[in-house]
């Protein structure tokens, strides 16, 4: 049983509600594989996908989970509500609750919108990433896909590449990859790596080829194009000369070593189209992992004791 | 009007007074001042409870002390009368003890030309309840580009010239303003922030903001411009101040400033020794306050610079705000404390972890402001004004914002246990109990 009827973070979960929300994922992922893929499990709830940014992939992701469990999902984006016309945060969610939602999926450029909604309503709130703050189902997912891969996540060395700083997924799959025991490396120029994750027990490395050595599972991150400019790296085409991941530096690491990203890619910046085609990539089926976690995310939420 | 405040212990440094006595106030004024172990006897009291004119406090067990002096305050009015008005900014000012309260400029319009000033002195003459002294802008429109017509703003009352909150950029600027104020003796109260350096901040950079995410300050956007101000100061001899110290490293410079003797004096607020950036862990914006919490630290250093002198007043920042301006996203609510109602009671617990007596607090809060400011306040001298607070250092009470006479009800102390209160406050001739 999970103990909050929010997910806000992998800061706020333990190790085995982790372990409990992957278990049930798997029951999912079976489902997912089924002729019919559908179940009448949350029927007559409602879901509201409330994103205040851009997104395609998650938010897709979130509708068709929502639907696979047989609830209601009503998409609320913000150019189309009352946002623009000048209505609170709060007002705004305290109205998609009035309208009879369980389920708010929360996208906000702000670190803390879930935290201050969940305080604030009775409804479940998910968070689906808030500003560089966590990114909770998208580690989720990765996790249940390196487990799936490699049988285990103990152990595994496993290496971050790219913006981390700005990056909640990256800070999601922190939390998430320390509690269930992974070895982590971080691998980056030192303006996108907070020096304060060595006190959290990390290696750093800025060398990439010195960081993908024996590593057994590899992130990349999307290196975001508004970056350039800011003086977090020269251009972008510096940045993947040496923080690019090619088949060359991808032989450094064990040879069945796999490779992640959460998408969407900038294929020739951050990843060559050789490895995220390739046999080593796991970055379509961490799409379709993320179709399950999320359904059992929800699953588990509606059974909290309110 | 009389009024007998009997058996209290009288505490002023600038007297070296520090015992028991009474204090005998007559139309506002203190009439007489007279000290038990001057084998003075309370039966010849020629003032009687009966008289109708006339009143009679029993002091016993408290500390009797100059109403104390709020260097830094945000009084909203003009502009923003729904975060605060000088009538309730003053209010929530009597009731934490304080008498005279200096009031930033960041109102709209900006304190930056006399007519505004003489609006703020005339509002709060009509509805202030303790007194207001504001303090101008620096440069007009607090823009950093040109400076403020300071001389008239002084005519009509300022007392200190700031861009609080909109620190001076420029440093050919700062180095005028520095220079010029010179002519009147005043002081040039500088909010230490390096923009370019904190841009997009909004809590304390360090392991915490990297966990919550949140956009970090770093210490150093503070202390780059402490120095680069004390190295103006002493180029230009001018009377530097600096506002709301938050850091380690600012105390060490000021420290090692005012050791070459340059023209430098600081303040700290209660929440920058009272609380760190652990506060803002579940993004309570209540916490969120600028210069930032910062880390034990930084408390640590800032409790040994009250000590030793490097920090001389304790000021509050009072700076209140709308509640629904405060319960929005962390990066979009507005910095600030509401700080008058807890200033003193977070302060006495300086004294209980024996970093200050209580003579060096009232020279924290009542005489250093005092004088850097020329106020000529804090003395109990016959004829002088009686601003009184009479303080028990041992009343506990929970914090609790809702009963805030301030309208700002954002405090990050909210529940907080703290002992030591103000009991009674004497102002204007009036006297105030909670």
């Amino acid at each position: 049983m999970l103990t909050n009827k929010d997910l806000l973070g992998i800061k706020e979960l333990s190790v085995e509600e982790i372990n409990l929300i992957l278990d049930t994922s798997a029951g999912f992922k079976d489902v997912l594989g089924r002729d019919i893929k559908k179940v009448p499990t949350l029927r007559g709830k409602t879901t509201v996908n409330l994103f205040f940014e851009p997104s395609t992939r998650t938010r897709t992701s979130f509708e068709l989970a929502a639907k696979r469990l047989s609830t209601d999902v009503i998409n609320f984006s913000v150019p189309t509500s009352s946002v623009v016309k000048g209505e609170s945060l709060i007002d705004t969610a305290l109205t998609v609750q009035a309208l009879g939602a369980d389920f708010i999926i929360i996208r906000h450029s702000s670190s803390g919108v879930p935290h201050l909604l969940a305080k604030k309503l009775r409804v479940s709130v998910i968070n689906a990433g808030d500003g560089t703050n966590e990114h909770p189902t998208q580690a989720l997912l990765d996790a249940f896909t390196i487990r799936e891969k490699k049988g285990k996540i103990e152990g595994l060395e496993i290496a971050i590449v790219g913006d981390i700083a700005h990056s909640r997924v990256a800070k999601s799959n922190i939390y998430s990859l320390k509690k269930l025991g992974a070895r982590l490396r971080l691998i980056g120029p030192p303006t996108l790596i907070p020096k304060e994750m060595e006190v959290m027990g990390i290696d750093i490395f800025h060398n990439m080829e010195d960081g993908l050595r024996d590593v057994d599972v590899l992130m990349m991150l999307r290196i975001q194009m508004e970056r350039q400019g800011k003086g977090f790296f020269p251009s972008t085409e510096e940045y993947s000369r040496n923080w690019g991941l090619t088949l060359e530096r991808l032989s450094l690491a064990k040879d069945e070593v796999i490779v992640m990203h959460p998408g969407p890619m900038n294929r020739g910046i951050e990843i060559t189209s050789e490895i995220a085609d390739g046999p080593r990539s796991v970055i379509l089926e961490q799409v379709t992992n993320g179709l399950a976690v999320r359904m059992a995310v929800m699953y588990l939420l509606a059974g909290v004791k309110r | 009007m009389r009024i007998l405040i009997k058996n209290g212990h009288i505490v002023d440094p600038s007297q070296k007074i520090d015992e028991v006595g009474d204090i005998l106030i007559e139309d506002g004024k203190i009439k007489e001042l007279m000290m038990q172990d001057a084998g003075y006897k309370m039966q010849d009291r020629k003032i009687k409870d009966h008289e109708s004119d006339s009143r009679i406090i029993d002091a016993k067990g408290l500390y009797v002390l100059p109403g104390l002096v709020d260097m830094h305050v945000h009084l909203r009015e003009p502009g923003f009368e729904y975060k605060e008005t000088i009538k309730t900014g003053t209010m929530a000012a009597i009731k934490g003890g304080f008498t005279t309260v200096c009031c930033m400029p960041n109102t709209y319009p900006v304190n930056d030309n006399a007519s505004v000033t003489e609006f703020i002195i005339r509002k709060a003459a009509q509805k202030g309840y303790c007194t207001v002294l504001p303090i101008g802008a620096i440069t007009k429109g607090q823009k950093g580009k040109e400076l403020a017509e300071i001389g008239t703003m002084i005519n009509e009352g300022c007392i200190a010239f700031s861009d609080d909150g909109h620190p001076v950029m420029n440093s050919l600027i700062m180095r005028r303003a520095l220079e010029y104020s010179k002519t009147f003796d005043v002081p040039v109260i500088s909010h230490c922030e390096d923009l370019t350096l904190s841009e997009g901040g909004v809590m304390n950079e360090g392991l915490m903001s990297v966990t919550l995410g949140l956009g970090g300050i770093p210490a150093e956007a503070e202390q780059i411009m402490v120095f680069r101000d004390i190295l103006l100061a002493e180029l230009t001899g001018g009377r530097l101040h600096i506002a709301h110290v938050s850091t380690e490293g600012s105390v060490n410079l000021i420290r090692d400033a005012k050791k070459r003797g340059v023209n430098v004096t600081a303040e700290t607020c209660p929440h920058y020794f009272s609380i760190t950036e652990d506060a803002v862990k579940g993004f309570d914006s209540n916490a969120k306050v600028n210069p930032p919490l910062r880390t034990e630290r930084d408390i640590k250093a800032i409790k040994e610079g009250l000590r030793d002198g490097a920090i001389d007043v304790i000021a509050t920042d009072h700076a209140p705000h709308h509640r629904d301006e405060k319960l929005r996203e962390f990066d979009m609510a507005p910095f600030g404390i509401s700080g008058l109602e807890t200033a003193l009671s977070l302060s006495l617990r300086l004294l209980e972890e024996g970093i200050l007596t209580m003579n060096q607090l009232v020279e924290k809060m009542v005489l250093n402001p005092s004088r850097i400011l020329r106020l000529n306040k804090g003395a109990f001298k016959v004829g002088a004004n009686a601003d009184i607070a009479i303080v028990d250092i041992n009343k506990e009470y929970r914090v609790e914002s809702e009963r805030f006479v301030s309208k700002g009800k954002n405090t990050p102390f909210e529940g907080w246990v703290l002992k030591g209160m103000c009991f009674l406050t004497i102002c204007k001739g009036k006297v105030y109990e909670w």
